[in-house]
């Protein structure tokens, strides 16, 4: 016995095997106990994006039942493009309502932006890159400026961004003028959600993605190892990439498919698809990797705690509406594209989708917890059922009523799942 | 061990025109729980803060190992190896055990998260402590129980190797078994050679756990005494102020 002692490397191996029994660290165990360590997180409220996915198959076999039409590769290539700006909308407000925010003029910040984009790119304007570059700045700014009022001045951010809303609804209202609208010109940006993939890209994109998840897992693993610390079994990590693998293939290859006319061939990916993918994946490694992203959680939940953490709660709060008024930027890059032109009620009621979308995926109004994630499969849910009811022909009043009895559907949902997390323990 | 790590010589403290400290004098020593009690206002909230860099003294000396020293900061505080746990736990529900023991100080390597190093600190502060009670350090603090929640509050402090540990009503809201074991973990910090300042207002638990009381009345510091020399009684007498004794200095 005093002989291990002595020797460091023993004492030390003990030491460490002692720690294990003792303590889990939560990575520990095989598959099945994994998967009952994921199951009693459900049951205590945690279901993310669960409710949301099961929304989605249900809407879906609805609609695949109701219209012939729903899941061809047409329509679902449009559900796709249809849903971009609402995705790209979503997932900008999850930084603000991550921290418990709200930012009601995220829509019409990029309606603003859109208009100065359109404007300058008539013809004899400026070049498209440098027109996109001033709208993200201008974009940057008007969420600076609401980050102002709210982190520095210490406004609620409903009634800045209330304000806001009002404000840049006028300023769009100049900047069009009495022209009513104006046409896009660039036909790069145009191209943004009319254009696909060739169906080789497609398959690209697909390898590309899986590649950066297998290598962001394998990375992992190795600084867990080195640090000492257990790794979950690896069949999880293969069963998880597995199962993005199937459904990547099976998406790239139905949207691979002629689904053209018979003059005129149309197939691959739209282009939105891999630029919503890349956007959402920096965004998630920001979130989930960075203190920033880990910032943004912990003054959602407990802001004194923050503060008293050494966190900059100012900052935090300050940079969180510059990402987000950014990010709108670019939904409404994808708005202008889908649409063709600039009017002056752009992004006046997509906002409230937008929150909707962020909600009903899984994001909590009260902050502190949701991922970018859950505003995307929010959004395909919202958009899904515009979708599907526009076409069994129901009226715009229809979609909106369901779109509502939904988002409160999922606001109840999270009500009921903060109660449980709350009282569980 | 006759040199406190922190010692306050006539330090003041007034808002406006109120004095709430009128030149406090206190000591702490390594290994040493120090009490500190008092009623309601007599300035034991301000006092702590002061140490912990929140709300920096008017006047006075601070001396840490001896050495002056500046506490204007939360940073200068905790550069020191000052923590405080403070009574509503400053612990966010969402995250879990290992996220809020390293929060504001993460672990990261090309700006990123080193979560197995921050595991494996995590799990060997918790040792130090002797937790046994935490299941999965990966779980959120939400599901934690009164107890448990203090100790990963108490374990933040230590994560960093603190020199000394300020507890700000640690056992106000547990129950009596909850209550034995976070006072049984302030026994182990000291025993770690951590100065521990626990500020209570129940004397039961500080005089299972001090070595010595100090008592402030009405921003004064009224009594310095070892926990053998004294009583409950003597205690309360000190606190309401119908009892005084010189302090020794």
């Amino acid at each position: 016995m005093s002989a291990d002692i002595d020797n460091p490397v023993a004492a030390e191996a003990a030491r460490h095997s002692n720690a294990e029994s003792l303590l889990g660290k939560g990575m520990e165990g095989g598959v099945g106990d994994h998967f009952r360590a994921y199951v009693s997180r459900v049951k205590g409220g945690e279901m993310g994006a669960l409710p949301a996915i099961g929304g989605l198959i249900v809407l879906f076999i609805i609609f695949a039942v109701a219209h012939d039409a729903f899941l061809s590769e047409r329509n679902m290539a449009n559900l796709l493009t249809q849903a971009a700006p609402l995705v790209m909308l979503g997932m900008a407000l999850v930084f603000v309502l991550l921290l418990g925010e709200i930012d009601l003029s995220a829509g019409v910040t990029f309606g603003v932006t859109m208009a100065v984009f359109v404007r300058l790119t008539q013809p004899d304007g400026l070049s498209w890159p440098v027109a996109m570059l001033i709208a993200l700045g201008l974009g940057a700014f008007i969420g600076a400026f609401i980050g102002f009022f709210v982190a520095r001045v210490g406004i609620p951010s409903f009634v800045v961004t209330l304000g806001m809303f009002l404000g840049l609804q006028g300023v769009l209202l100049i900047i069009i003028g009495d022209a009513g609208a104006y046409r896009l010109i660039p036909e790069p940006v145009k191209a943004l959600q009319n254009a696909n993939l060739p169906v080789v890209g497609g398959w690209i994109m697909l390898v590309v993605v899986l590649a950066l998840l297998v290598a962001v897992a394998l990375w992992d693993r190795r600084r867990r190892a080195a640090a000492g610390a257990p790794n979950p079994p690896v069949s999880i990590m293969i069963a998880k990439l597995a199962g993005i693998a199937i459904v990547g293939c099976a998406g790239v290859y139905f949207l691979s498919q002629d689904r053209g006319t018979a003059t005129l061939a149309i197939a691959g990916v739209p282009i939105v698809v891999p630029m919503v993918l890349g956007l959402a994946m920096v965004g998630t490694f920001l979130l989930d990797r960075t203190r920033y992203g880990r910032y943004l959680y912990a003054i959602g939940a407990n802001k004194e705690a923050a503060r008293r953490a050494g966190i900059n709660v100012t900052m935090v709060k300050w940079t969180a509406f510059v990402i987000c008024s950014s990010t709108a930027v670019l939904a409404g890059v994808f708005y202008v594209s889908r649409v063709g032109s600039a009017d002056a009620g752009m992004g006046r009621e997509i906002v409230l989708s937008g929150v909707a979308a962020a909600v009903v995926g899984g994001v909590s109004l009260f902050g502190g917890r949701g991922r970018l994630v859950h505003a995307v499969i929010g959004a395909l849910v919202i958009a899904t059922i515009e979708n599907g009811l526009g076409l069994l022909g129901l009226p715009a009043g229809a979609t909106l009523a369901v779109s509502g009895g939904v988002l409160i559907l999922a606001a109840t949902v999270d009500a009921l799942a903060r109660r449980r997390s709350a009282g569980g323990s | 061990m006759n040199q406190p790590i922190i010692e306050l010589k006539g330090v003041t403290k007034s808002f406006g025109p109120v004095n709430v400290l009128k030149g406090v004098d206190f000591k702490a020593y390594e290994g040493k729980v120090t009490a500190l009690v008092g009623d309601n206002g007599a300035g034991k909230s301000t006092l702590i803060k002061g140490l912990a860099g929140v709300q920096p003294y008017d006047g006075g000396q601070v001396l840490f190992g001896g050495e002056p020293v500046h506490l204007h900061h939360p940073k200068d505080a905790a550069k020191h190896g000052i923590e405080v746990v403070y009574q509503d736990l400053a612990l966010c529900d969402n995250l879990d055990i290992v996220q809020n023991m390293f929060l504001g100080r993460e672990e990261t390597r090309v700006g990123t998260f080193e979560e197995g190093r921050m595991e494996v600190e995590a799990a060997a502060a918790l040792q130090t402590l002797s937790v046994k009670t935490v299941k999965s350090l990966r779980q959120k603090v939400a599901s934690l129980s009164g107890g448990q929640r203090q100790t990963v509050a108490i374990a933040r402090a230590v994560v960093k190797q603190a020199k000394v540990v300020i507890l700000d009503e640690p056992t106000a809201a547990l129950g009596v078994a909850q209550t034995a074991q976070v006072l049984s973990l302030v026994r182990r910090l000291a025993d770690h050679g951590v100065a521990v300042i626990i500020i209570s207002h129940n004397l039961q638990d500080v005089f299972k756990v001090a070595d010595d009381i100090s008592v402030l009345y009405l921003g004064s510091m009224t009594a310095r005494i070892a926990t053998a020399d004294t009583n409950p009684n003597d205690v309360v007498g000190y606190i309401t102020g119908t009892k005084t004794m010189e302090v020794a200095s």
